[in-house]
């Protein structure tokens, strides 16, 4: 699956033992495809003596402040970006 | 200490900046030794960062943090014998 630019995609909100790079804030939210970065070994596998392979599509992630945040009392248009591997997103509804 | 990112706090934000020490440089040269050797990758190093115990992480600068991955990473593999770095430094 891979997400062009302007999906709106949802977090993964599982739990994950271990090394893992998607931030927990982000998590279950739902935010917009801004950019595929490219392809990248997995942090997941490599963090523990693996090759990480295969590579995963990582991709920049935007979100409305506020989606983020309950309690955000900033403008209303402000955003916060992350990068997110692929297999942490799903499409949303 | 794992996904700390976004909790809440009271405390300032420390945006001082500082001289790095000869040992910071050291230890930022060691780990990129090690990672072109394939002795660790950066992903084993966030690993061993996250596996100190919180109040450990708390208290531990930025590179301070670094040394704690590489002796846990080496350690488990083999590279370090337990208590090798102790005896070396004479504690």
């Amino acid at each position: 699956m891979t997400y062009r630019v302007g999906t709106r995609v949802r977090v993964a909100d599982r739990p994950h033992e271990g090394h893992h790079r998607t931030p927990g804030y982000v998590k279950g939210k739902t935010g917009r495809v801004e950019r595929m970065h490219a392809s990248f070994t997995n942090p997941e596998t490599r963090a523990y003596g693996a090759n990480g392979l295969p590579a995963q599509r990582l991709y920049l992630v935007g979100f409305a402040q506020r989606d983020v945040w309950p309690d955000y009392r900033g403008d209303a248009r402000d955003r916060i970006y992350a990068d997110v591997f692929e297999h942490w997103l799903e499409e949303a509804e | 200490m794992h996904d700390r990112g976004g909790r809440p706090t009271d405390a300032p934000i420390d945006r001082s900046e500082h001289e790095l020490a000869d040992w910071e440089l050291l230890t930022d040269a060691v780990v990129g030794t090690l990672g072109r050797n394939g002795l660790m990758n950066v992903d084993e190093l966030r690993r061993g960062i996250e596996s100190m115990p919180p109040d450990e992480y708390e208290h531990a600068s930025y590179y301070e943090r670094w040394l704690y991955a590489i002796e846990t990473i080496l350690g488990e593999k083999g590279v370090l014998a337990p208590g090798e770095l102790d005896r070396r430094l004479g504690k």
